[in-house]
């Protein structure tokens, strides 16, 4: 019984350890899928350390869920992309300030054979219309995330509302979404940073992109101090100071995968 | 090759993949921590249950029962609940910390380990009763006799609490929030590698997880033959 009771004694001290190693500096940011498992995170996190000592402890999840983070004051900063749910929440009074970061845009992903010919389209409605017609399975993250958001904005854009047997609402994360539409051969819309960095795609191929309705900004948002004074707002700013920067901007323009950069800054 | 999991698996073991490493050591730690802190509320609990007649005994039985079944992403959302800022323990800070994956998973293995002693404790105090009465015992005093007697059976239930902690993946992914180098663990790893369509990843870890769950039931049971045989 000795030795379960001092492996049991080990992992006690260094789960205090693991604690206390982590009193140093750090702001809990609320963000989305389509940011963290692109892995831009991990390329522009290092130099904002760098710069500043501030660890960035990132909680990816839908915009939604990311915005009820914030809300309940769960997370001291929230860099997320619906423009418009980002201005009601400056609005209702949950953020204090908002200012954009960076673009990239959403794409429309098929299989290759392309049964409803969307790659002919001439726009986005188009080609929304398009699958609607031939009835080809749609995937749809159906989870109130920034992309399922500006998803429904370009069916509705279209004239359609999405219902029945080919229109499949998944409540899941981008990169769960894109797995499941690999699987079931179906059209799926994605954000392209994930669609790029995505290592599974199997028949399926980008078929559709360029309108500017599928445009995707992303923004930081200060929390209200007035709503949660006990969060960490002095980093908070550093951080969103930072992204809008020169120097962040510029990290943001570094990342590339296989040579492709999937982010561009356009703070103003 | 880089396609095969188990080939992943093996190279990740081999190689000493520094984050790997991190993992593993996390989910270790907050899964034993849970496992400790439920035994040491739940097998006292379950023992207590066995031992104690009160009105409502048979709910208390029924509920230890049925907690066993409890979706980890439901004792996720209510621990969230409870430590989110706008919620009633908000000012501990604990939301998106290792600390808060501890009680998530102590919810979890706590019913288990609490319903489960109960039954091994009933079963042995049927078979000590009349030792117990000549002996002229009280109930407090049979406790810790009949838990150390039932050790051996104890050490099979501590087990499965360790591998509902280890293999849940829905309360630590709400209440932890996958934090790379904070609280990503081994179960919440492979949801996100899938989610980035490295299935071959994904596995490696996965294969790599049940290692480790392996080794440690092997280490448990060669611990327990060994003193089963000393005490005979």
């Amino acid at each position: 019984m000795n030795k379960t009771l001092n492996l049991v004694l080990a992992g006690v001290t260094s789960l205090g350890l693991a604690f206390s190693a982590h009193a140093e500096d750090y702001i809990t940011l609320a963000s989305t899928t389509s940011t963290e498992n692109s892995g831009l995170f991990d390329s522009i996190l290092p130099k904002f350390k760098a710069d500043t000592g501030i660890d960035v402890r990132v909680v990816a999840v839908g915009t939604g869920q990311a915005f009820e983070i914030a809300r309940r004051g769960d997370a001291d900063s929230l860099l997320v992309h619906d423009t418009a749910g980002e201005k009601r929440f400056v609005e209702n009074g949950y953020a204090s300030e908002r200012a954009g970061v960076m673009y990239n845009d959403f794409v429309l992903i098929g299989p290759a054979d392309d049964p409803a010919n969307i790659s002919e389209a001439d726009s986005a409605a188009e080609a929304f219309a398009a699958i609607a017609k031939a009835e080809a399975p749609f995937a749809s993250r159906g989870d109130d995330s920034g992309t399922n958001r500006a998803e429904l904005r370009l069916w509705k854009s279209a004239g359609i509302e999405p219902s029945g047997d080919w229109y499949r609402e998944l409540g899941s994360g981008m990169g769960a979404t894109l797995n499941t539409a690999a699987a079931m051969d179906a059209y799926v819309m994605s954000d392209r940073a994930t669609w790029v960095a995505f290592k599974n795609p199997q028949n399926l191929e980008l078929l559709y992109s360029g309108d500017k309705a599928m445009f995707n900004q992303y923004g930081s948002l200060l929390l209200s101090e007035e709503k949660h004074p006990d969060l960490k707002h002095d980093l908070a700013r550093q951080w969103h100071n930072w992204l809008i920067s020169k120097d962040g901007q510029q990290a943001i323009a570094d990342f590339k995968v296989d040579g492709q950069q999937l982010f561009f800054p356009n703070a103003k | 090759m880089e396609n095969n999991a188990f080939y992943v698996a093996l190279s990740l073991l081999l190689n000493f993949d520094a984050p790997l490493y991190q993992i593993v050591a996390l989910s270790l730690q907050v899964s034993l921590f849970a496992v400790l802190i439920a035994a040491v509320l739940g097998f006292p609990l379950g023992a207590a249950v066995a031992l104690w007649r009160f009105r409502g005994r048979g709910g208390v039985i029924v509920v230890l029962n049925a907690l066993m079944g409890l979706p980890p992403v439901v004792a996720g959302l209510v621990v969230y609940l409870l430590l989110s800022r706008a919620g009633p323990l908000g000012e501990w800070g604990l939301l998106f910390t290792p600390g808060a994956m501890v009680i998530a998973q102590v919810v979890l293995v706590l019913p288990i380990l609490a319903a489960l002693s109960r039954q091994k404790v009933e079963e042995m105090l049927d078979e000590y009763r009349d030792q117990f009465v000549s002996l002229g015992m009280s109930r407090a005093r049979m406790m810790p006799t009949l838990l150390w007697d039932a050790r051996f059976a104890l050490l099979t239930v501590l087990l499965a609490g360790f591998g509902r902690a280890s293999a849940e993946v829905g309360a630590v992914m709400m209440v932890g929030g996958n934090i790379a180098g904070v609280t990503r663990v081994m179960t919440t790893s492979i949801v996100l590698e899938t989610g980035k369509g490295n299935l071959p990843l994904a596995l490696g870890l996965g294969i790599v997880l049940l290692t480790l769950v392996m080794l440690i039931n092997a280490g448990a049971y060669l611990v327990g033959e060994f003193s089963r045989r000393r005490t005979g």
